[in-house]
């Protein structure tokens, strides 16, 4: 029987997969279904097994069986893992994703699966932490701390009870990695999750995934089950978000697990010293435990080896929006941004010139092509008034109206805001109200010039509509101030980052806003 | 009288849920989540019950139901339409998308269509942005929303 692979991603689902697997099913194929490889615009993808090697085809259509079956169909790729997208990659966490039954333990052991695992339990947990602090790791979820030293304080921690967290929330848009290892390659995350375990001494975790994703949250269910005893004596569940960005937060997500509000605890404490129900807590993103069966395995030096600057190790970029290749690309740090979107993503989707990239979701900056030099590293990024976040890149072209979009991450801060503070919760509204007033006035040639002063009680309360105050430059001038306000006065960083959409699309893009020459002002 | 009938009901639901899964607070959401699936949306009457069956304050039960986007509060029509709203799919003509969707199937973002047909939501992000627009359709993901496929979509809800 022709043995043929076809993807259960989410994607690739939302692209057609399960009927095309229907039909090489009832062309009387055997059908194995994988994760995504990550490249979309190939998707639904089908690789036929011929002679111990797979044949890729893609796009497929039901309709196509005949065609791909005798080789004679148009949509022909050859050796996947050769295509240019795939070649160029370095592929660390996302190694097996694409290429395995992700439902299926012999698979995953014939993979290199559990031997990080095995050498953590062969070894005492301070060598572990060593082992995560030697290999540069830092968390992938958006700040960047040292994994290693997020592991070393909940180590060092005395306690009966400890708990590994695995944040799986992935509310950015523009990201879809933690998804995609997930549905595709579940065992990698159970993995480094029992590592973790093993490394500080907890033997309970939690995935928290967010409600958005059935296709992970079932897929992690059932893997879970299947590896139960290989795990043991540490045990994993699955917790389910509830549409609430603002849980990706960790402490908030503790506080949803919890059975509470999903809303921001002041820190210190730390969650590593007292974190879910008060208790020393590992709180890590999908992709940085992920990173740990690799780090274990291949060693140190190994992951360390890629990458750039303080920034050790690969990278999964997620390409996304108005891009003609989008998807997944994983690389060690210090590839431009120009690389990634032009050259890997071959530009824009609708062929018209690109002409901003967000990068790292709702929270990070704007950047015009003129920026696209900057080497995709956290303290560039940081350095530039940007971050990287989850690595998550999306790209417009000319058609994207600016101050749109700056309304838009005032709009989307104030749809999420936990509403512990003011500046958050009520500058955010304020930002739309004040947005509302720049787009109408950049659309009625713009009259008023006169500038008004700054402060926190003009910011938050003061900016209902005035006539005197409605022209562009007091209005662009408060939303400065609102801004301001945000970044200093916030609790976390769903207030505190706003600024950065907003202010990035005003300071690159002034066009947009109705002011004529770029004003020159470092947004950090 | 019918409203009793739904208390006693999801009383008893809760009580047999609690019994399997435990009562300790943080049971609260997948309980939440569960009731939900079970009977469509989370009301007030079943918020006392709750309260009593976790051991909590009904304050802390509402708090919880009204923060959460996911839990509904009166009962949704026979389809739910999430269409996403974030940057990627906007980058991808979904704002467009999402003003014909609310045109063609003739209910506002986050409202339920007078007939009880259609439930239409915002969702931000599915993870599907190289893709988009995109949408769930009771559940389903659908990919790459232009006019033919919405027409599809408009097809299947009103059926
Ligand atoms: C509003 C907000 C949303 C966040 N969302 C996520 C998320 O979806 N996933 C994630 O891993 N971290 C998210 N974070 C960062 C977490 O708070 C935390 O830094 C991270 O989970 C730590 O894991 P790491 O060290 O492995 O990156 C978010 C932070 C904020 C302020
Ligand atoms: S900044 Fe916003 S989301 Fe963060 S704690 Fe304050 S109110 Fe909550
Ligand atoms: S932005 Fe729409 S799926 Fe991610």
């Amino acid at each position: 029987m022709t043995r043929v692979f076809v993807s259960r991603d989410m994607a690739s689902v939302a692209l057609g997969a399960d009927e095309v697997a229907q039909a090489f099913e009832a062309a009387g194929c055997e059908v194995i279904r994988t994760g995504s490889r990550g490249l979309f615009s190939i998707e639904p993808l089908v690789e036929v097994e011929q002679n111990g090697a797979r044949v890729g085809f893609g796009p497929v259509e039901p309709g196509d069986v005949a065609a791909v079956l005798d080789g004679s169909h148009a949509a022909r790729l050859g050796d996947v893992s050769a295509l240019p997208f795939f070649a160029g990659q370095q592929r660390f966490t996302f190694a097996r994703c694409g290429v395995i039954d992700p439902l299926c333990p012999e698979d995953y052991a014939a993979h290199g699966g559990w031997r990080g695992l095995d050498a953590a339990r062969a070894i005492p947990p301070q060598a572990v932490v060593d082992a995560v602090k030697a290999s540069g790791l830092r968390g992938r979820g958006g700040a960047g701390f040292p994994t290693g030293i997020k592991w070393q304080t909940v180590l060092d921690a005395v306690s009966d009870a400890k708990f590994i967290v695995c944040n799986a929330d992935e509310g950015d848009s523009g990201t879809f990695a933690d998804r995609m290892l997930m549905e595709g390659d579940p065992f990698c995350l159970i993995e480094g999750m029992a590592i973790a375990g093993h490394a500080v001494g907890a033997d309970h975790g939690y995935v928290y995934i967010r409600s958005e994703y059935p296709f992970a949250i079932a897929t992690m269910r059932e893997a879970i089950t299947m590896s139960a005893e290989r795990i043991a004596p540490f045990a994993l569940e699955v917790r389910v978000g509830a549409g609430a960005y603002v849980c990706g937060e960790e402490t908030a997500l503790l506080d949803s697990i919890e059975g509470k509000r999903g809303q921001v605890r002041a820190k210190p404490p730390l969650p590593a010293l007292a974190g879910l129900f008060g208790q020393p807590t590992v709180i890590n993103n999908v992709l940085s435990l992920a990173a740990v069966p690799f780090i274990l395995s291949e060693g140190a030096e190994a992951y360390a080896a890629v990458g750039f600057g303080r920034s050790r190790g690969t990278m999964p970029v997620q390409l996304a929006g108005n891009v003609k290749h989008g998807g997944l690309y994983e690389i060690g740090f210090g590839i431009t941004l120009g690389e990634l979107v032009n050259g890997i993503g071959g530009g824009t989707a609708s062929g018209r010139p690109v002409r901003a990239v967000q990068v790292g979701g709702p929270l990070g900056a704007y950047f015009p092509p003129s920026m696209f030099n900057l080497p995709f590293d956290y303290e560039a990024f940081a350095q530039a008034g940007g971050l990287i976040g989850h690595a998550g890149i999306t790209v417009f072209d000319d058609s994207v109206d600016m101050a749109h979009m700056a309304r838009f991450a005032m709009e989307f801060c104030s749809v999420e805001s936990c509403g512990k503070c003011t500046p958050c919760r009520i500058g955010s509204t304020r930002g739309v109200e004040v947005m509302d007033r720049i787009i109408a006035a950049r659309d009625a040639q713009p009259v008023a010039t006169e500038r008004v002063g700054g402060g926190l009680a003009k910011a938050l309360y003061s900016c209902a509509p005035d006539r005197n105050d409605s022209g562009l430059e007091p209005q662009t001038a408060l939303l400065r101030d609102l801004c301001d306000t945000m970044k200093y006065g916030s609790l976390c960083a769903l207030g505190g980052f706003t600024p950065y959409p907003v202010l990035s699309a005003l300071d690159h893009f002034p066009e947009d806003f109705g002011a004529p020459a770029p004003v020159k002002e470092a947004a950090a | 009288m019918k409203q009793d009938k739904a208390v006693d009901e999801a009383t008893r639901l809760i009580e047999d849920w609690t019994r399997v899964h435990g009562r300790t607070r943080d049971r609260l959401l997948p309980l939440l989540h569960w009731l939900q699936e079970e009977i469509g949306y989370v009301d007030d009457p079943a918020v006392p019950a709750i309260a009593r069956a976790l051991n909590l304050s009904r304050a802390d039960v509402h708090g919880v139901v009204t923060f959460y986007h996911d839990f509904r509060r009166a009962p949704a029509g026979r389809h739910v339409v999430k269409l996403c709203r974030a940057e990627s799919c906007q980058a991808r003509g979904g704002a467009a998308m999402e003003a014909e969707a609310t045109a063609r199937l003739g209910v506002a973002m986050g409202e339920t269509r007078r007939d009880g047909q259609v439930t239409l939501e915002p969702v931000y992000c599915l993870g599907l942005c190289a893709i988009g627009p995109n949408a769930l359709v009771d559940g389903r993901p659908i990919a790459r929303i232009d006019a033919a496929a919405l027409e599809r979509i408009v097809q299947e809800v009103s059926a």
